[in-house]
């Protein structure tokens, strides 16, 4: 296995954009994602704040280039994939080995649970087949390759909170051992009453906007999109016109083995995550200039991600934020969207702002960005995505 | 309390242990009966169900699941009429 | 590098956990394999097996057996792929939810219907803080996760990673994919199965564990020489022109495999394509199945791994697998060829050591 893989490209949809540039706007404009329900049916409505697309999946649908009726999770995939394909400069993918790698956390799941209560009334001819066809994880990742005319290699990775990170480290080995020659990495999901009422059990949402390693901090806020990043080999990162972005110059996956959904109190899991990209990129930790944070707002995620950043950068903190604070948890997706964030830092000197914090953590007293700037020297970006089932997952992006 | 314990043991799918197992006073965590987090939570929607108490925030769990006594004790003061 | 298998743990709608290989051939007659399950307390604390669903029992009982085997105590990863993940905790959720209108729901049902329950609890009960991955792409599903593991091993910085394919039946997921026309709707005995000559097949499940390595030892079960998938091939030529280039990769061509197992599962249309296969590559090869045995699901491709690996290592073919040809007289290379649907096809090839 040898060469370096680049990113080329990248594109985003979620609950501040669009589009990329919409969410750098709105990351500029310190406008958060997360409001009142408006597209999902759920009795949480006017209860529970989400970060929704602000968008329906008709006009989804019509910006896919897909039928209205399939999974928003797949329209969202689609209309990212697009953009990050586009942004690549890359041109006709006939001439590339091409692959897909798309992670999410419930599959069609938005189409099922509609599914699911026909079935239930009148079982087991109830429902519409339909609505079920496209059910499986591993479904939603195919539409989108179909419509995309990939087929060379398509999978689907289902880690929970890390899902999407390890997409990007699974599409960089397929690039490192000759499988393909372009990657198209990241995630996707869309909000659904599985997963709200999911999250809701645990006790972990908050009633009012996230707040991210504030001492204040009640839980987090869901919300949905897709983020791709396009992975390039050595040999097409030298054809791109402007360049690549940036290079994935390391990455690990640690499991935190404590506990099915909290982490371990010293974050034993984000620790190894953390400390293994960076000896795979060969470098210290004071080489970080910004780290993306998991920072989903909970108690336990912050305190234990805290501690571990802590144990690995003490004394020199790099500039951080919990991009989360804005996109609310987007779940499969963030590990793909805050892969676009971190790589496009590189690029541009980017530090995104942490929104909603005052008061930094009793535990560990770290204060994150609150303000967006660009045209900094970040030479090199952390992005940590640690979820359920103690999977932790850590990206180093460089400018070399 | 009798009654208690057989709901613990049904919601928690506690396998292999009778109601009557359960000692009034025996610590319901960590080494007691061995029950975590996600069990707290179940108990908080057990509450609920069936005596109609919320419990709002899950920080009070270790206190009121302490043992079965205290989980009563909290049932009794707490119940709506 | 050579990859290699040090030990396996299969549990399936046949005895595989326990006993001979594969001597006594169980017969059903129903549509529905359902899988033969050990006592699960021999490997899992009571505390934790009352959350446990199912398909996460399977696993981690077939990931303990080839621990065992391999004499591993602390894999260097667990990799996981299963296409359907914990369906009866989602059944369980989603119902109350509906039924209970989203009010007082309670969250083991919920935290056990994620995906990478299997690999997270596995990595939970052996204290395993490695690398630990959940691929959950349909009939790819194994297959990513052993190309996962390759790719690793190929690094060269880790010693052994705990692998495997696993998928569940409940009583709602057959209803629903019974009424996508998968499965037979006459009685048929699954010993007769390959020979059925109507549509539809016998929906299996059942979880498959590899320990794998790259240092040769003495209880090495086989050699895990190549893989590949190829998604949505247009015609058989396009099968078979993978198949050729697949196995010219690994230095053999056809007649050189004494063994092809094929994912014949009895449905006439799918299987139509396997004869296409074999009549145009493999004509004098003995040809084997191994979907009567292990009914058919996305990850059916990880029993077939376990089969044919156990075969190379006994040198012995259990009863009744043979479809065509005549059983070798040694057996060093054995081929799987295993569709799905006819949009999936996956290619493994192992080697006897």
């Amino acid at each position: 296995m040898t060469g370096n893989v680049w990113i080329a490209g990248g594109g985003v949809i979620c609950g501040i954009g669009a589009h990329l540039q919409a969410c750098l706007e709105a990351f500029a404009h310190m406008q958060p994602g997360m409001q009142d329900m408006q597209y999902l049916r759920s009795i949480h409505r006017g209860v529970l704040p989400v970060a929704e697309v602000k968008a329906d999946n008709a006009e989804l649908a019509a910006r896919a280039s897909m039928p209205e009726h399939i999974s928003r999770t797949a329209l969202l995939s689609k209309i990212a994939a697009d953009e990050a394909w586009a942004s690549s400069g890359l041109g006709a993918r006939g001439q590339y080995r091409v692959g897909f790698v798309s992670a999410n956390t419930v599959g069609g799941m938005d189409k099922t649970e509609d599914f699911f209560a026909d079935y239930l009334q009148q079982p087991p001819t109830g429902g519409r087949l339909q609505q079920v066809v496209h059910h499986e994880c591993g479904s939603v990742t195919e539409l989108v390759a179909d419509a995309m005319g990939i087929r060379h290699h398509v999978s689907t990775i289902s880690t929970a909170c890390s899902s999407g990170a390890n997409a990007l480290m699974y599409g960089s080995r397929l690039i490192r051992n000759n499988i393909v020659d372009v990657v198209i990495a990241g995630g996707t999901d869309a909000l659904t009453r599985f997963t709200l009422n999911g999250f809701n059990t645990l006790m972990i949402l908050d009633p009012a906007a996230c707040r991210p390693f504030d001492d204040t901090r009640t839980g987090l806020n869901l919300g949905e999109g897709a983020g791709y990043v396009v992975l390039v080999s050595d040999a097409i990162a030298a054809t791109l016109s402007k360049g690549p972005w940036c290079r994935l110059s390391g990455y690990a996956n640690a499991n935190d083995a404590y506990h099915q959904t909290a982490s371990s109190p010293d974050g034993t899991g984000n620790y190894l995550a953390m400390k293994g990209a960076l000896e795979m990129s060969g470098l210290q930790p004071e080489d970080i200039a910004y780290i993306n944070l998991h920072g989903t707002g909970t108690q336990n995620n912050d305190d234990a991600e805290g501690k571990a950043i802590q144990r690995l950068f003490a004394p020199h903190y790099p500039a951080m934020s919990s991009t989360k604070s804005f996109t609310g948890h987007t779940l499969g997706a963030s590990g793909g969207i805050e892969a676009v964030f971190a790589a496009l830092a590189v690029q541009e000197g980017i530090i995104y702002p942490n929104a909603h914090f005052t008061t930094p953590m009793k535990e560990c007293p770290l204060v994150p960005a609150t303000a967006f700037s660009s045209g900094n020297r970040i030479p090199h970006v952390m992005s940590n995505s640690f979820g359920f089932g103690g999977n932790c997952s850590s990206l180093v992006f460089s400018k070399q | 309390m009798a009654d208690l314990k057989a709901q613990i043991v049904e919601q928690l799918n506690l396998q292999e242990v009778k109601p009557e197992d359960i000692g009034n006073d025996q610590p319901l965590f960590k080494e007691g009966l061995g029950l975590d987090s996600i069990d707290a939570l179940e108990l908080i929607v057990l509450l609920q169900q069936h005596y109609h108490i919320r419990i709002a925030n899950p920080e009070q769990g270790p206190e009121i699941f302490y043992s079965v006594r205290s989980m009563a004790e909290f049932i009794t003061a707490h119940q709506k009429q | 590098m050579n990859i290699y298998i040090q030990g396996m743990g299969c549990v399936s709608p046949q005895q595989t956990t326990d006993g001979p290989f594969l001597a006594d051939i169980r017969e059903y007659e129903i549509h529905r394999l359902k899988a033969v399950e050990p006592d699960y307390k021999q490997w899992i604390d009571l505390k934790l097996i009352r959350r446990m669903g199912r398909v996460v029992k399977m696993g981690v009982a077939a990931a303990r057996l080839s621990l065992q085997e391999a004499a591993v105590t602390m894999p260097d990863a667990i990799i996981t792929g299963t296409a359907y993940g914990c369906l009866d905790d989602t059944g369980v959720f989603l119902s109350k939810m509906i039924s209970q209108q989203e009010e007082m729901l309670t969250p083991t049902a919920f935290i056990q219907s994620t995906h990478n329950t299997v690999g997270g609890q596995i990595a939970l009960l052996l204290g395993c803080h490695a690398y630990n991955n959940t691929f959950v792409h349909k009939a790819f599903s194994f297959e990513s996760a052993l190309l996962d593991s390759i790719m690793i091993l190929r690094e060269g910085t880790v010693q052994h990673i705990l692998t495997g394919g696993l998928d569940e039946i409940t009583d709602h997921s057959h209803a629903i994919l019974s009424r996508f026309g998968l499965y037979k709707q006459e009685p048929v005995r699954n010993t007769a199965l390959l020979q059925s000559d109507t549509k539809g097949t016998i929906a299996g499940e059942g979880a498959a564990f590899f320990t794998l390595g790259t240092v040769m030892a003495a209880h090495t079960v086989a050699q895990l020489t190549g893989l590949t998938t190829l998604y949505r091939p247009a015609d058989i030529p396009e099968i078979t022109g993978a198949l050729q280039v697949f196995l010219a990769a690994h230095a053999c061509n056809a007649e050189d495999i004494d063994l092809l197992i094929t994912g014949r599962n009895g449905d006439v249309d799918e299987d139509s394509a396997y004869e296409a296969i074999t009549q145009a590559l493999f004509p004098q090869t003995a040809v084997a199945g191994f979907k009567h045995l292990s009914g058919e699901y996305p990850t059916a491709s990880a029993f077939a791994t376990w089969m044919a690996a156990r075969i190379l290592q006994w040198q012995q073919l259990p009863q009744g697998i043979l479809f065509s040809g005549a059983a070798p007289a040694k057996v060093r290379k054995i081929l799987i060829c295993n569709g799905y649907q006819g949009t999936h096809y996956s290619f493994i090839l192992l080697n006897a050591i």
